[in-house]
């Protein structure tokens, strides 16, 4: 498998799909599952940071939140799989359901919400006392799951990340002696190897070159086949190759909350907005 | 004003480097090559750039010579003859030359600039040349003493004026105690840091300003309150009781110092951890502990280093010996310390000159268990195939 694709050969998403579907193990197909958020407002302390923002990300699409900084983006992606409440301050109101299930509710634990929900972050960051096949498996051991072939699962989540070809042979060496964008797809293989529902990712390619982040882009194209994916980014153009559909955030005056100006399929936000900020903001008129 | 100087610096500097340049590089006399194709490239001829040109330099030789000289010469005008004195002096000499010096041939900033660079060097070098020193005269002193017999013998059979006699029941008692000390305080030291910086709980302020007071606490009090809770109360000495007292000094710096190094670990690593679905204690236990290793050892060594050497909390507790005691949990027992002061208030030159060799032995076998806890920790690191 050819992981490093130069710029030239960039695809429509929809090529990039046909090319992928080939490729996914079969064994791995799971029905994904769909996440519906419904007025959720996020404080920290008394800052309101986030409001009645509602949004469905369905089952085997990509969706992208594109917004300037400090809109809310991130604090969204994180209540959804209760990363928000780890800062001590923080609060919530508001209901997100996985799969019809309230995720706030006492029917789900928050170990259980995270490993069903899992997320890669914006910084690439491999556990540096572990091998990368450590990495991979390191889900498996902190949530206390086993897996009767791990070498089997190390292959298969590498593959899906994009990565066997280059680490197949210096499994057992550090995580941190890859590359940038090889620790990235390291920490997209550890987040596959727990078999998430949802894969939440927070501007997952912003501290990459631009070669790392096409191969990243395929993997997403290639994964959200089978796993719902929500992802954070900054760049319309990488908005408008990977996601089947959008939502864009904004603080329209400083000091107020963020919300969710305009939501729906990427084509249509990118190219027939409905609200005059949203073009503003993706014909690059500001933010 | 400011700016004037600052411009009259930099033309200075310029014109030093192209100095500098003449006084460094091999003169190249050929001239520049015509640009043609066949021509083949000329090698280049590498140089260091260095921080100071060659006039500085002489001016901080020029100096240190005005220092030795200056102060020698005070030396013998007023009949100081402590080499502490001359050394005091001298410095003084050097630094007010090495600014007078700097000022007179550049500007004031500079001067100023290369009086603090000196003072930092100067710094470095007492702190290094304090410590050699101190080391020297340990080993000067006490290589004589130091055999085969020295040390695995103790001085249970011999007398005031006898020779032989050695050292092993006071390294046995040492290793003892500190074993006992580090196995009591360094699990409940590193807990302690966890809870003050991973669980982050509502009393962790109450506990770290307990932690900070017990660091100031004089390791007298700490064998004093041993003493009286444990020896008086029916226990008798022990090596146990001497492990306990150093226990109570080690907790402290130890957790200070592994709390410093848990900060050190990045928040992302935890998130990751938690993100994948770990209950936090996984994620301490399997990510943030084994991250931290190498700085976690570190903080052990530097509670063994603050213990190791204290005498008056083992002098309440286990009292010392002059027999060896092979059990901590009963009896007095010597270590190494305490054997040095109880040998060197004798008055005879034997005891004292088997004093200094015990002086030696504490030092040696604190440095071997240094390297050691070094080496294990590394050899753990590349097991668990970790890279920096």
């Amino acid at each position: 498998m050819t992981t490093v694709q130069s710029p030239q050969t960039a695809e429509t998403p929809a090529a990039n799909r046909q090319v992928v579907s080939s490729e996914i193990l079969p064994e791995e197909q799971h029905p994904s599952s769909r996440i519906d958020a419904t007025d959720v407002t996020c404080w920290f302390g008394k800052r309101k940071v986030l409001e009645r923002c509602t949004l469905s990300m369905e089952p085997g699409e990509v969706t992208a939140l594109i917004g300037p900084s400090g809109c809310g983006k991130s604090t969204f992606l994180r209540s959804l799989n209760r990363m928000h409440e780890l800062v001590p301050v923080a609060a919530i109101a508001g209901t997100i359901e996985l799969d019809g299930v309230d995720i706030y509710s006492e029917e789900m634990s928050p170990t259980e919400v995270r490993s069903r929900i899992g997320m890669v972050f914006q910084k690439p960051n491999p556990f540096p006392a572990m091998s990368i096949a450590d990495n991979v498996l390191a889900g498996l051991s902190l949530s206390g799951m086993s897996n009767e072939d791990p070498k089997a699962l190390v292959e298969q989540c590498l593959r899906r990340a994009g990565l066997w070809a280059e680490v197949s042979d210096r499994l057992n060496e550090g995580g941190m002696s890859l590359s940038g964008g090889q620790q990235q797809r390291l920490c997209i293989a550890r987040a596959l190897a727990v078999h998430p529902d949802v894969l939440l990712m927070d501007e997952p390619c912003s501290a990459l070159d631009p070669i790392s982040t096409r191969v990243i882009e395929q993997t997403i194209r290639e994964l959200c086949e089978e796993i719902t994916i929500v992802i954070v980014t900054h760049n319309m153009q990488q908005a408008q190759r990977v996601s089947d559909k959008c939502a864009f955030f904004l603080v329209e005056s400083i000091g107020d909350p963020g919300r969710i100006v305009e939501a729906g399929p990427t084509a249509q936000v990118f190219e027939n907005p409905s609200d005059p900020r949203t073009y503003d903001y993706v014909t690059g008129q500001f933010g | 004003m400011l700016e004037r100087l600052f411009a009259e610096h930099r033309l200075q500097l310029e014109v030093d480097v192209d100095m500098s340049l003449l006084d460094e590089r091999p003169v190249d006399e050929t001239p520049v090559p015509e640009p043609q194709d066949q021509e083949p490239i000329e090698e280049q001829v590498p140089f260091r750039p260095r921080a100071l040109v060659r006039s500085e330099r002489v001016e901080i030789l020029l100096s240190a010579a005005a220092g030795v000289t200056g102060s020698g010469v005070m030396c013998l005008l007023f009949d100081w003859t402590h080499a502490l004195t001359f050394a005091i002096w001298a410095l003084l000499i050097f630094l007010v030359s090495v600014y007078l010096l700097a000022r007179d041939s550049q500007s004031p900033i500079v001067a100023t600039d290369r009086l603090i660079t000196t003072l930092v060097w100067t710094s470095g070098g007492i702190a290094v040349a304090v410590l050699a020193w101190m080391l020297g005269y340990v080993v000067v002193k006490g290589i004589a003493g130091l055999n085969y017999e020295y040390l695995t013998s103790d001085m249970s059979k011999v007398g005031p004026l006898d020779d032989g006699g050695g050292v092993f029941h006071a390294i046995v008692g040492t290793l003892e105690q500190m074993l006992i000390a580090s196995v009591l305080s360094i699990p409940i030291a590193i807990l302690t840091a966890v809870y003050l910086h991973e669980i982050r709980g509502r009393l962790a302020g109450i506990v770290r300003f307990v932690i900070d007071a017990m660091s100031g606490l004089p390791s007298i009090v700490a064998g004093l309150f041993i003493y009286t809770v444990w020896v008086l109360q029916g226990q008798g000495p022990s090596g146990l009781a001497a492990g306990l007292a150093l226990a109570i000094l080690m907790i402290p710096t130890v957790t200070r110092t592994a709390e410093e190094m848990l900060k050190t670990i990045d928040d992302g690593l935890r998130e990751s951890a938690l993100a994948l679905g770990a209950p936090q204690w996984r994620s301490v236990m399997q990510v943030v502990l084994p991250t931290a290793r190498s700085g976690l050892i570190t903080a052990s060594i530097l509670g063994v280093a603050r213990a190791v050497g204290e005498t008056a909390p083992v002098l309440l507790t286990a009292f010392g010996s002059s027999s060896i005691n092979w059990s901590p949990f009963n009896g007095p027992q010597a270590d190494l310390p305490l054997y040095i002061y109880q040998l060197l208030r004798q008055p005879n030159p034997a005891q004292i000159a088997r004093a200094w060799s015990g002086a030696l032995v504490l030092v040696l076998l604190v440095l071997i268990l240094f390297v050691l806890a070094r080496v294990i920790g590394e050899r753990g690191a590349r097991v668990r195939g970790g890279s920096r």
